[in-house]
């Protein structure tokens, strides 16, 4: 039994720890785990991902298109990039909140991500949307973003834990001070629009 | 033996501790940053570690170390090797008593480099052993091997993983600390007949590196990382031969069939001739899976040659497998798809994606580069100018609205460069701009031939205080060393005047009046003179309140956006807006807004 994970979004929203998390999680319940991710000078504004693959008899990190039993977009446009990985009927949690880039600014465009949204809305099966940003701000802190799309996805039932496996590891991680409000970001639900 | 996740740069740096480690030193370069960084982070004090000056000076160093018994390490990435390259081709004749490694990390893509050199090739140039590890498992045990074979043979070897190996994460087999080896330096021994390199030991030293080569090609065919593995279906006359990552995305898109005959090449070289011929044997087709250069693929050429083999043997050579650019899952699926002639499975035509955003790397918001930049485009408009740029985050300078890189080569080339061009063009204003931790790398002598030679032209220093590209690493000027000492710093100041600069200006970028005045007054002096813009970068120093931008006063001229094309500004529904999760409050915004509509950025 496998599965493969796929975390994306742009450099600076937190990918790398949601993904060390699902990993300290598989490796606390014993479970081979490998993963791959964005590092260096793509990682300025750049699109960033993180494949993560859970189970036995992995051999490589990264995961061919149609293959990923979830996609955790952390921005609209990162995940409708990374759509063609989904496996048919897989599910995919996305942040409704854009962030455009520097050169959509210079030529003047007006990207609000909600093309994005409807694009995905009429690709996916099981597609489930928040605005997490808006989630942070309700929550008071812009940092707890990754812990918001974690909790979330870790509720869609694909990924094998529970939101308490994930939390003990994030407790392990993160400074005392900061283990309550990423316990409530882990439990955040969609606010209804 | 224990389990952790660990990337594939700490798994080495871990196996190295675990061989017994005494000596790292490196200069950073992605992909193998990290490694050096893991064993800073675990150092109990019995390792030295050292970020050096470049990657020539760490591998003299590592050198030093290893000719006393030490078990030294040196790390950088490809094109870093290229640096060291003089004491490398002279250290393979003089070799080694303590195990050295040297750690070259590659970068098939390329994903953040200059170019897709291949160390595999370096190393049969350098006739060195050269170990190449597929996952982050093999990383971790075959440093140690590496290092035992070094030892043994008294040679440096090479250990070159790529990108995917190194920043690959997984949960792996580590030793616990008590099965880990401690080496004990003997110290070094005087020995002119083994330590200076003259004409006559090297004809020796020669003769028996090719003697040791060849054994070491019977050695490696036993070595338990080169893997030959049989068809599932005997009368299968197909091969299949890889190495690296590549060879895991072969074992992915043979999961579920029948595997043809299988060789995984860890050693490219010396190459494991007996155990490949056993491999050739009786196949009529043989299909290599590469990234960078055909090194399996020339060598099975050649053995089919030498051993009158009639296989047929291909890969990149043949244009079965691409010559450029990484491999992936689906690359190499479909090469075997052709190669076994299976069935591929039928692309659904799926709907052509939306439109997507680009997001190429950028200048981050506040950086006080693009200050600098700014600056000089300020003081030049009109004036027909050339500015050569160099290696480090200020290569981003090159993108709209800024285009202030209209040159970059390697390492310290640029201040050369606009000398070259200051002989041709004698009437263009001629500017280098290079990086505080790149003009101590590679730019001072560039700067001395320079001064000696009577160009003509301005060195711009862009002295953010670190090595901001690699993630913050130390380097002379910063006055903190990687055993945690501080130490005064080298100034740059310091040096130039020292080696005759007569002009040396420090300057704020981030006060862009007194930046555009300084360029102005400065590039028009005779000779060569310097301008050293003096910023913290801005990932490690918040300058003041995010800045706002005042809706009422605001023309909407969007002038901020087009001259500055920082990050932080976007436009909301129209409107300027100042991200306030990505502003620093550097202030050059506000000084450039002609409305007075931007404020903030006050300490």
């Amino acid at each position: 039994m496998q599965t493969n994970i796929l975390i994306c979004g742009v450099g600076g929203q937190g990918i790398v720890l949601a993904s060390k998390l699902i990993a300290a999680t598989a490796m606390s319940h014993n479970i081979p785990v490998m993963s791959a991710e964005t590092i260096g000078m793509a990682q300025k504004g750049g699109s960033v991902f993180s494949f993560l693959r859970l189970g036995d008899g992995l051999h490589c990190p990264m995961f061919p298109e149609h293959s990923a039993d979830i996609i955790i977009g952390f921005e609209p446009a990162e995940a409708v990039r990374m759509l063609p990985y989904l496996k048919k009927g897989g599910s995919m949690v996305v942040n409704t909140h854009p962030i455009m880039p520097v050169t959509a600014a210079l030529a003047g465009s007006s990207y609000s991500g909600k093309e994005m949204i409807e694009y995905l809305k009429a690709h996916t099966e099981h597609l489930v949307l928040i605005d997490a940003d808006a989630e942070c701000r309700a929550l008071g802190s812009p940092k707890v973003l990754n812990m918001i799309m974690l909790g979330l996805a870790v509720r869609q039932n694909v990924i094998p834990f529970t939101i308490d496996d994930i939390e003990a590891s994030m407790r392990a991680a993160v400074k005392p001070q900061f283990v309550e409000l990423n316990s409530r970001a882990l439990r955040t639900e969609p606010s209804a629009d | 033996m224990h389990q952790e996740f660990l990337m594939g740069n700490a798994a080495i740096a871990r196996g190295a501790a675990a061989a017994g480690l005494n000596v790292i030193c490196g200069y950073p370069g992605t992909p193998s940053t990290e490694v050096l960084e893991t064993c800073a982070k675990n150092n109990d004090g019995s390792l030295y570690v050292e970020w050096s000056v470049n990657e020539k000076a760490a591998l003299e160093l590592g050198a030093g170390a290893a000719y006393c018994g030490a078990r030294s390490m040196v790390t950088m990435k490809q094109v870093g090797l290229n640096v060291a390259s003089d004491p490398l081709m002279s250290l393979a004749y003089i070799g080694v008593k303590g195990g050295m490694v040297i750690l070259v990390a590659d970068d098939p893509g390329p994903i953040s480099s200059q170019t897709e050199q291949d160390t595999r090739t370096f190393a049969a140039y350098s006739k060195l052993p050269c170990f190449d590890p597929s996952s982050v498992q093999e990383a971790y045990d075959m440093i140690q091997d590496a290092f035992a074979y070094s030892e043994k043979y008294h040679t440096p070897v090479l250990f070159r993983p790529t990108t995917r190996v190194c920043h690959g994460y997984a949960s792996i087999t580590v030793r616990d600390k008590e099965e880990c080896l401690v080496n004990q330096p003997e110290g070094f021994v005087k020995d002119s007949s083994k330590w200076v390199i003259f004409p006559r030991l090297s004809y020796q030293a020669h003769m028996d590196i090719e003697a040791r080569n060849v054994g070491l090609q019977r050695v490696f065919s036993e070595y338990s990382h080169n893997v030959l593995t049989s068809a599932a279906d005997a009368s299968c006359k197909k091969g299949i031969a890889s190495h690296g990552i590549s060879m895991t995305y072969v074992q992915e898109a043979l999961a579920g069939k029948d595997a043809p005959r299988l060789l995984k090449i860890a050693t490219p070289f010396p190459f494991p001739e007996q155990l490949s011929v056993e491999f050739l044997r009786g196949l009529d087709e043989v299909l290599c899976i590469e990234e960078l250069d055909p090194v399996i693929e020339r060598e099975l050429t050649y053995l089919c040659g030498k051993y009158h083999l009639s296989v047929s043997i291909r890969g990149k050579l043949t244009h079965d497998v691409k010559n450029a650019g990484e491999n992936t899952c689906a690359s190499v699926a479909d090469n075997i798809a052709d190669f076994m002639g299976w069935e591929k499975p039928a692309n659904e035509a799926a709907d052509p994606l939306p439109e997507l955003p680009v997001r190429p790397p950028v200048l981050c918001a506040g950086c006080p580069h693009r200050a600098s930049f700014y600056a000089v485009k300020q003081a030049m408009k009109g004036k027909k100018a050339v500015f050569c740029g160099d290696i480090g985050c200020y290569t981003l300078g090159n993108a709209m609205p800024l285009d202030m890189v209209d040159t970059c080569l390697c390492m310290g080339a640029g201040v050369n460069i606009t000398q070259g061009i200051g002989r041709i063009e004698p009437d263009t204003v001629c500017f280098a701009f290079v990086g505080d931790s790149t003009f101590f790398a590679s730019a001072i002598t560039g700067a001395v031939n320079a001064v000696y030679n009577q160009a003509n032209m301005t060195l711009v220093i862009l002295d953010n205080s670190t090595t901001a590209m690699t993630g913050h690493q130390p380097h002379p000027g910063t006055g903190r060393t990687m055993m945690g000492q501080i130490v005064d710093k080298v100034s740059i100041e310091a040096v130039l005047r020292g080696i005759g600069v007569k002009i040396v200006e420090t300057v704020d970028p981030l006060n862009l009046q007194a930046a555009v005045d300084t360029v102005k007054r400065v590039a028009e002096q005779p000779g060569v003179k310097t301008i050293i813009f003096k910023s913290p970068c801005a990932v490690l120093i918040k300058q003041g309140t995010p800045s706002v931008v005042n809706q009422e006063a605001c023309t909407q001229c969007k002038r901020c956006i087009r001259q500055l094309g920082c990050p932080g500004i976007v436009l909301h529904d129209g409107k300027v807006m100042i991200e306030q999760s990505l502003c620093n409050g550097c202030g050059l915004c506000a000084q450039v807004c002609t409305s007075k509509a931007i404020s903030g950025g006050e300490n």
